[in-house]
């Protein structure tokens, strides 16, 4: 089968610095991965790197099959690369019907249009089922500004999802949020189609492990193991390089972009 | 909308009013009160909309907005019937008219087209260069741009007649093109094209993220800024009756922004209030203090206002509109207790 993403010898210096070194993934269409590895690993950059944000230093990246390397980032999104980042990126002076409206329309035509979208707007609609989905509906006209930290998280995965994504890129969804907003977002994440290909980072292990179906871990930008979540339990290397400084990396993990 | 009932009448009844002042005004108003303050305040509107619409809905300040005016007005005058070549316009004005309004929105494209990738200071001195470019080559130029002299005894085009130039005739010229650019800026703004360029000033990463090209967006918003800037550029030069570089020089791109920030560069109506006052203090200041005062007292204007309202007299108003109704709201209590 062709693989959804196929990523071959992706490197990434910034400077001196080696953020992503010689990394290869294979994902197969619908699979869940998740990417562990300690703060500074190269997990976003990796991310950045697929997504468009950077150009690699070396190495390909192909979407089923489409050479999508050297394309800038919306070209990317429209072939149906979509991503959250580890810090909410939204559109704060708009509201979260607005927000996801930009979501539905990005990857479709007449994106110039200079007609006022009617109220019966099949794209508005859309953004109002995201809304919903993602339990914002009786927050649909408030500005993002206004927003709680939870709601912003919840937002965030609705609008990498509203385009209707091939390849999904979770960076730390979970991120900031309180034990008990967890389990709306692990519950999200399951229910989503095997249409969608996924790549989680998540720093929370039990989340992590639960839901992958392969486990990739990232070291000083190098991946340094690759497995099902059983064998990645059992790893003595992980427990050595991961789980050592686990507790001290999720302490850490909100102040980092 | 407009037939919410009880909320919709107070409403049809303030525009009602609105309108009717518009229109009499220069029926009971000295002719200096309709064209030096009403109509020149509309002229400069116009061209401080243009900017307040890129500061607003795109997040970008440009400089350049008087040198898109001035591309405009500089075409048009080339074209048309001056003093130096009495009554042997190169083209009939309509068409002068058009490609000058052309000019000036590809001059828009133009600038966007440079300063695209920059923002904030790196895109107001960028701006101020192509600006000082332009203005030097209008000054330095005597085959195009007639130099130093520049151009005048430009007249504005008769219709039906009558000439535009005519007191009440440009008063409402000014007004009502003034009032279709405020509409169509506020039409725009809730277009999906709109929607993106808020997008863009909020977070362009994001947008471009979400699989727009953001560069696209920002030039064409340059090119809607551009043409708005144009019609200012064209009423200023009938206005004036003429051109010459000083219209384009520092001075002149600077208090755009001034006037800009003075109405508040959040909101489009922040430029009309905003050129209302400059044109105000520019002709009263004089009156007011001792001879050549105005740079004085725009200066302490402008200071003022950074300091104690970032978002300008609109800000000010908006303040107080709030603080009335929340007064409103807490007296009924305030009464029971
Ligand atoms: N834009 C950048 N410029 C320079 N260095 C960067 C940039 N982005 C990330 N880095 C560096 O690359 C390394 C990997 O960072 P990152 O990918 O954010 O790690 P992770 O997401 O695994 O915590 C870090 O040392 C970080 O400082
Ligand atoms: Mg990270």
């Amino acid at each position: 089968m062709m693989p959804a993403l196929c990523i071959i010898g992706l490197t990434k210096y910034f400077g001196a610095l080696c953020a992503v070194n010689d990394v290869s993934i294979d994902l197969l269409p619908g699979e869940r991965r998740a990417i562990l590895g300690p703060n500074g690993a190269g997990k976003t950059t990796l991310f950045n790197l697929i997504a468009g944000d950077f150009l690699p230093t070396h190495g390909s990246i192909h979407l089923f099959g489409e050479d999508i390397g050297k394309m800038p980032p919306h070209h990317r999104t429209r072939l149906g690369v979509s991503r959250t980042y580890q810090n909410s990126l939204l559109f704060k002076g708009l509201s979260v019907l607005e927000n996801l409206f930009l979501s539905v329309r990005g990857v479709k035509p007449h994106r110039l249009s200079l007609l006022v979208p009617r109220s019966a707007d099949p794209h508005l609609a859309r953004a109002r089922e995201w809304a919903r989905q993602v339990g914002l509906a009786h927050k649909i006209d408030a500005r993002v500004s206004e927003l709680s930290h939870g709601e912003q998280r919840q937002l965030e995965v609705g609008m990498a999802l509203a385009g209707g994504p091939r390849l999904l890129l979770l960076d730390e969804p979970a991120a900031g949020l309180s034990q008990a907003e967890r389990p709306i977002l692990t519950k999200m994440l399951r229910e989503l189609p095997r249409t969608i290909t996924i790549l989680l980072i998540e720093h929370d292990m039990d989340v992590a492990l639960q839901w992958a179906e392969c486990v990739t871990v990232m070291h000083n930008g190098a991946a340094v193991f690759e497995g099902t979540p059983k064998e990645a339990a059992s790893s003595p290397t992980i427990h050595a390089l991961y789980l050592g400084d686990h507790d001290r990396n999720t302490r850490s993990s909100d102040s980092r972009t | 909308m407009l037939l919410q009932v009880s909320a919709g009448w107070g409403r049809i009844a303030r525009w009602t009013l609105m309108a009717a002042a518009i229109i009499s005004y220069p029926h009971f108003a000295p002719q200096f009160w309709v064209v030096n303050i009403g109509a020149y305040a509309i002229v400069l509107g116009i061209i401080t909309l243009s900017l307040t619409f890129l500061a607003a809905y795109g997040g970008m300040v440009s400089l350049a907005q008087m040198t898109v005016a001035g591309v405009a007005g500089y075409t048009l005058a080339i074209l048309s019937s001056h003093a130096a070549n009495v009554g042997s316009a190169i083209l009939p004005w309509p068409w002068a008219l058009a490609i000058a309004l052309g000019s000036g929105t590809l001059a828009g494209i133009l600038i966007g087209l440079v300063s695209v990738r920059t923002k904030g200071i790196s895109l107001l001195m960028i701006t101020l260069a192509i600006g000082m470019i332009f203005f030097y080559l209008t000054q330095q130029n005597t085959t195009l741009f007639h130099g130093f002299d520049g151009f005048r005894g430009v007249k504005a085009p008769i219709v039906f007649g009558m000439s535009l130039r005519e007191p009440i005739v440009f008063y409402y010229l000014c007004m009502g093109v003034g009032i279709a650019l405020y509409a169509a800026v506020s039409y725009m703004v809730r277009t999906p094209f709109g929607i993106a360029l808020q997008g863009i000033r909020d977070n362009p990463r994001r947008l471009a993220a979400l699989g727009y090209w953001v560069e696209l967006h920002q030039v064409a918003a340059f090119g809607v800024a551009g043409f708005v800037a144009a019609v200012g550029g064209v009423l200023s030069l009938w206005y004036h009756g003429g051109i010459s570089p000083g219209s384009v020089g520092i001075t002149a791109m600077v208090n755009i922004l001034i006037v800009a920030v003075i109405g508040g560069l959040g909101q489009p109506r922040g430029a009309l209030i905003g050129a209302l006052l400059f044109v105000l203090i520019q002709n009263f200041a004089i009156d007011l203090f001792i001879r050549e005062r105005f740079n004085t007292v725009i200066g302490l204007t402008f200071l003022v206002i950074v300091l104690f309202s970032p978002d300008g007299l609109i800000g000010i108003w908006e303040r107080l509109r709030r603080n009335r109704k929340r007064g409103l709201r807490s007296a009924p209590n305030g009464a029971t207790n």
